[in-house]
């Protein structure tokens, strides 16, 4: 076997762990799913009632920002899960084995997409009942679901390397709801930019989320021409910007997870 | 016989805490070596570097005839590890827990399910085996632990504390079973803090304190070096206890130990039971009234009283794994 072979076999052994895992233990993807839905319907009823938007009705306007803020919250289930390892010695017998070292980040990253398909599948039905529609074709639309989906991907390396940094589940469940809180409502979302106060704007404006959430908007057709998207160049060309964020947390990330990974574990 | 284990001043530091200091060891293949100490004697520690989990800040290792840092990829396909942090997952059935570690040391999908199967008959598990790990016991754990560091056969075994939190059946249990893979020719490298443990599976033994080994043998010369058996009575009245010394003297291999206001003596004895019977039979025949009388064996807190000159539970606390 080659070291791509063996990271690949390892990698798969190691997701059919965490699946196995997240089906036994469904209250973690419980927490996953149920917390969006949940707001769904909160934003929906509560302040779509109020929110007067321009040529489009607020439930339509919310789900894209609704899917960006599950995946981020899925993806935390990665770091939350590595702490949890960290603590109880299964890295050491990892390590102890002849398999490829890649193969616990990958695995565990991989295993993560499936909740995230999971979750957005869930939120895309509730949004369905609610009033959500896709505008696009097909083709468009599964484009939005890819894009949302390779986003959540590289957001797990990025809660895989914090959590490394932080190796306990007490430490990193807090940081990561007093980062990830902001970040959601630091963006597009669930309120036009456009209207928040002036550096409030520019940060909301350039936020990757925001970023992501226009590309969503625009491949599932929640957009409305009466609601112009703001000048800022992510903005502007929303896909290609999401994709590239994408590419960029990925490069940044997966070398430092690594990393942090042997120096978590070597000690 | 070559060496299957050989250490050679290993040296570990964490910041100021030295972990490691000059760690020296040897173990003969297909023997059972026991490296007996207190919490942060240096025993994990040493474990890790011979695992490959760990580089040594100085000194050199070889397990199975592979360097433990140049060769550590190669050796890991060699040696099956056993922690005293049972390294299994809850959520996963004792069946695909050891199935996960047969794919992941490239065993086929359908010779690592038998494997498993095979292990969990062996320690007893086949009834537990399709249910989650998290309903399983303490010892059921350690054994399905064990199971999973046994899953390719490797000729080189280390079993860190594999009993330490046990209740003592298990604990006898999981010592059968140690015993049983020692008789098919394994060389196994077991840490523990119990003297017994020791006593019972190791041939030969290292007491280890401050990061290397202080004292080496087999468990007989190490209890020969704390003095052995002792009798430990206790009489009812001062008078007794010159009475009591009198009539033992001939019994005693050493210096009787008087604690007069507790009414205790303690008598260094050989022999084992039949000193104590011949004991209490010549106090009856004195007419000495004995409130308590028992034998007691070196323990590791004696060995290492002796050895150190410190108690064993008087150790900085372990600041690291």
């Amino acid at each position: 076997m080659n070291t791509l072979q063996m990271a690949l076999a390892d990698g798969m052994t190691i997701t059919k762990r965490n699946a196995l895992k997240i089906k036994r233990a469904p209250d973690l993807l419980g927490g996953v799913v149920l917390l969006p839905i949940v707001l769904v319907l909160l934003f929906t009823y509560v302040f779509g009632s109020m929110i007067e938007l321009s040529g489009m009705s607020y439930a339509e306007y919310l789900l894209p920002g609704i899917f960006v803020m599950t995946i981020t919250t899925s993806a935390q289930i990665t770091g939350y899960t590595l702490t949890l390892d960290l603590q109880k010695g299964i890295f050491d017998r990892f390590r102890s084995l002849p398999m490829s070292p890649s193969a616990v980040l990958t695995g565990q990253t991989a295993s993560d997409l499936i909740i995230n398909v999971t979750s957005i599948a869930t939120m895309a039905l509730v949004g369905l009942l609610v009033g959500w529609r896709v505008h696009t074709s097909p083709l468009e639309a599964a484009l939005g679901f890819l894009v949302l989906l390779l986003f959540a991907y590289a957001f797990s390396w990025v809660t895989a390397t914090v959590a490394l940094a932080l190796r306990t589940p007490e430490m990193f469940n807090n940081v990561a709801t007093i980062v990830s809180l902001p970040l959601i409502f630091l963006s597009n979302a669930f309120v036009d930019s456009a209207r928040l106060p002036g550096p409030l704007k520019v940060v909301a404006e350039w936020s990757p989320l925001s970023t992501l959430i226009q590309g969503t908007r625009e491949l599932f057709g929640n957009t409305s021409p009466a609601m112009p998207v703001p000048s800022a160049w992510p903005l502007q060309h929303a896909v290609p910007a999401s994709i590239l964020w994408s590419l960029v947390l990925l490069v940044v990330f997966v070398p430092l997870a690594t990393r942090l990974y042997k120096r978590a574990v070597s000690q | 016989m070559p060496d299957a284990i050989v250490a050679e001043g290993l040296v570990k530091k964490y910041g100021d805490v030295v972990a490691l200091d000059g760690m020296e060891l040897t173990v003969p293949e297909g023997t059972v070596f026991g490296l007996l100490g207190p919490n942060g004697a240096g025993k994990t520690t040493t474990v890790r570097i011979l695992t490959t989990l760990l580089k040594p800040d100085a000194g050199y290792a070889k397990v199975a005839g592979l360097d433990v840092v140049r060769d550590a990829r190669r050796l890991r396909a060699h040696i099956g590890v056993s922690g005293q942090y049972a390294a299994v997952d809850d959520h996963l059935t004792g069946a695909e827990n050891l199935e996960m570690v047969g794919r992941l040391y490239h065993l086929g999908v359908k010779r690592a399910k038998q494997r498993a199967r095979e292990l969990l008959e062996r320690f007893d598990l086949t009834e537990a085996g399709d249910r989650p790990v998290q309903g399983y016991s303490g010892g059921m754990r350690r054994r399905l632990d064990l199971a999973g560091a046994l899953v390719v056969s490797p000729p080189v075994l280390f079993l860190d504390e594999p009993t330490t939190g046990l209740d003592p059946r298990a604990r006898a249990s999981l010592w059968d079973v140690i015993s049983e893979l020692v008789a098919t020719g394994t060389t196994v490298l077991l840490t523990t803090q119990y003297m017994e443990e020791a006593d019972r599976l190791a041939d030969r033994i290292g007491v280890v304190d401050h990061g290397h080994v202080i004292a080496l043998g087999t468990a007989d010369e190490l209890k020969d070096q704390v003095g052995g058996d002792r009798i430990e009575l206790s009489v009812t009245s001062v008078a007794d206890l010159a009475a009591v010394r009198r009539t033992l003297a001939p019994l005693a291999v050493g210096d009787m130990q008087v604690d007069a206001p507790a009414l205790r003596v303690a008598i260094p004895v050989t022999g084992g039971a039949t000193a104590l019977t011949t004991a209490l039979g010549h106090l009856i025949a004195e007419g000495i009234a004995v409130r308590d009388a028992g034998l007691r064996r070196p323990t590791l807190d004696d060995v290492f009283l002796t050895l150190t000159g410190h108690e064993a539970d008087e150790k900085i606390k372990e600041t690291v794994r």
